[in-house]
């Protein structure tokens, strides 16, 4: 294989692994925008508590692997929910940009409330699962890569599967169509609306732990950046829909690989917002976005 | 089985009902009449409980649901064809029915009762898995109303139902509403086209400036004068 067919094989190994991370963060970004239309800046935090919880689980708590994982969902899930209780339910009447600068609010308390409490020093993330690493036609592939796609696509499928074939799936699309309508309907609002950050805050803290394992180091403020970028990637996909934030998100991760592996990684996080640029431009209805039209 | 006792309800500042009180016997048609922006879809919305009274009760079967979340609403019997339809455009069929269905459990009821809608509206079977957006106005009318009778409700709040259909639709849903009457849903109707409403209906209330200035049977509201002018077109 010549030189340049396999450095794009291997950018795109990388990107898809990297992306799978970005997926997982935008679904949450894009379903707390699809029910109560917020853009909630705290949710790139909500992945950092996830590292961490898996990080304490590991290390004071001996838990292995799995089980450590589910701690982190669960314990991120919980938290996520009381902030919407706490923060964001009051203000459910009030302007929008109300609601935005309390986010950015959860979001700082998160990250320099992270640092009282656990320091700011980054630590290491334990090495959980074996390492490995497989050569496939000069194409190098790590075992945490393959863990990272293969945890990224069970829970994408789960999340499908609750989506469209369950009750409190239904309810959230219908939340998510007509807040009124569903409230017709006898939906609790508030449930479905919980119940959503619950879910959009263990796909985060998932995407945490995957990364810890990954790059092996964590640290109060590594929410920012990836928060950002899956927030590019769910409106590159198309804010609301959640095939949208998944291809938005594998497209970030492979944007931002070929550019590090062909030009150089001091450009990848402005290949990442040039393209929130682009698509604000070109198409701000997102890739699989399209006009709502309604019949009256 | 209905009676509203001196509501008033606000949008902010404006002053959208005015103390209304009005009534629905049990296993009636009442039907609700007036202009544009009178407050007729705001008073519907408000016994939904998708508006809270200010002050005022509503009472429904002996207990006061003023101010009552939307849910328990819905649970108590209550279930509303909302105004434009709002049918949920990018669900199925079938969907939007079970989504009517959502406050129960009981699977059994649930199947017959979508059995029941089918045979009503023979339309919405043959459509059951098509996207329920892609529907004629009609068609999403009468999903609409099919959605609203998964929930079994006693009283039913129907929002306008002839907008924006021909007329020849308009006379096949008024049938139907006769229809769902007939089998022991009590009916509260709010329209503007007032011939149609009075004409299937049994007591009516003509509603003004978020005011009630008329009621009456439907026959004598048909025959008053001043809504013969202001509703029936002379």
């Amino acid at each position: 294989m010549d030189s340049f067919l396999q450095q794009f094989y291997q950018q795109l190994v990388n990107g898809i692994s990297l992306g799978s991370i970005y997926a997982l963060i935008a679904l949450g970004y894009t379903m707390v925008y699809g029910i109560i239309r917020l853009i909630n800046f705290a949710h790139g935090d909500i992945y950092m508590l996830g590292a961490y919880v898996a990080f304490f689980a590991t290390t004071v708590f001996k838990l292995p692997f799995f089980p450590a994982l589910i701690a982190a969902m669960v314990v991120s899930a919980l938290v996520g929910v009381t902030i919407e209780r706490f923060a964001y339910r009051p203000l459910r009447n009030a302007p929008k940009i109300a609601v935005l600068i309390t986010a950015i609010g959860v979001s700082l308390f998160l990250e320099y409330g992270g640092m009282l409490a656990v320091s700011p020093q980054p630590r290491t993330f334990p090495a959980l699962l074996p390492t490995g690493i497989f050569h496939i036609g000069g194409v190098v592939i790590n075992s945490y890569q393959i863990i990272i796609l293969a945890v990224s696509l069970i829970l994408m499928a789960i999340l499908t599967y609750i989506v469209h074939r369950t009750k409190i799936g239904k309810a959230m699309r219908a939340v998510s169509f007509d807040n009124d309508a569903a409230r017709l309907m006898g939906i609790d609002v508030d449930r479905v609306i919980s119940f959503t950050f619950a879910i959009g805050s263990a796909l985060a803290a998932a995407a945490g732990v995957l990364v810890g394992i990954y790059y092996n180091s964590i640290d109060p403020l590594m929410g920012i950046m990836p928060g950002l970028k899956a927030f590019v990637a769910a409106v590159l996909g198309g804010i609301g829909i959640l095939p949208g934030a998944m291809l938005g998100g594998v497209i970030m991760g492979v944007v931002e690989a070929m550019v590090s592996g062909f030009i150089s990684s001091t450009f990848r996080d402005a290949a990442a917002f040039g393209i929130l640029i682009l698509i604000l431009l070109f198409r701000p209805s997102g890739l699989l976005g399209k006009n709502v039209r309604e019949k009256v | 089985m209905l009676k509203i006792e001196d509501i008033n309800v606000y949008y902010g500042a404006i002053h959208a009902l005015k103390g209304i009180s009005l009534e629905v016997p049990e296993g009636e048609i009442v039907t609700l009449i007036g202009a544009n922006g009178a407050g007729k879809s705001t008073t519907l919305r408000t016994i939904s409980g998708l508006l809270k009274p200010r002050t005022g009760t509503i009472t429904f079967e002996g207990k006061n649901i003023a101010g009552s979340p939307a849910q328990d609403i819905v649970k108590q019997g209550v279930s509303q064809v909302p105004e434009g339809r709002r049918i949920f455009a990018n669900m199925s069929v079938l969907e939007n029915l079970e989504l009517g269905a959502y406050i129960r459990s009981d699977s059994k009821g649930i199947a017959q009762d979508l059995e029941n809608v089918f045979q009503r509206f023979p339309r919405l079977r043959e459509r059951k898995s098509q996207v329920a957006g892609t529907l004629s106005g009609g068609e999403q009318q009468m999903l609409a109303m099919g959605r609203a009778l998964m929930s079994r409700p006693r009283l039913l709040l129907l929002d306008e139902p002839s907008m924006g259909l021909a007329p020849l639709l308009v006379k096949e849903i008024f049938a139907i509403i006769k229809e769902i009457n007939a089998s022991g849903t009590t009916i509260l109707l709010v329209e503007q086209n007032a011939n149609m409403a009075l004409s299937i209906a049994q007591k009516a209330y003509v509603l003004e400036t978020g005011r009630i200035t008329l009621s009456g049977t439907a026959k004598e509201l048909s025959e008053s004068e001043a809504v013969r002018k202001a509703y029936l077109g002379g």
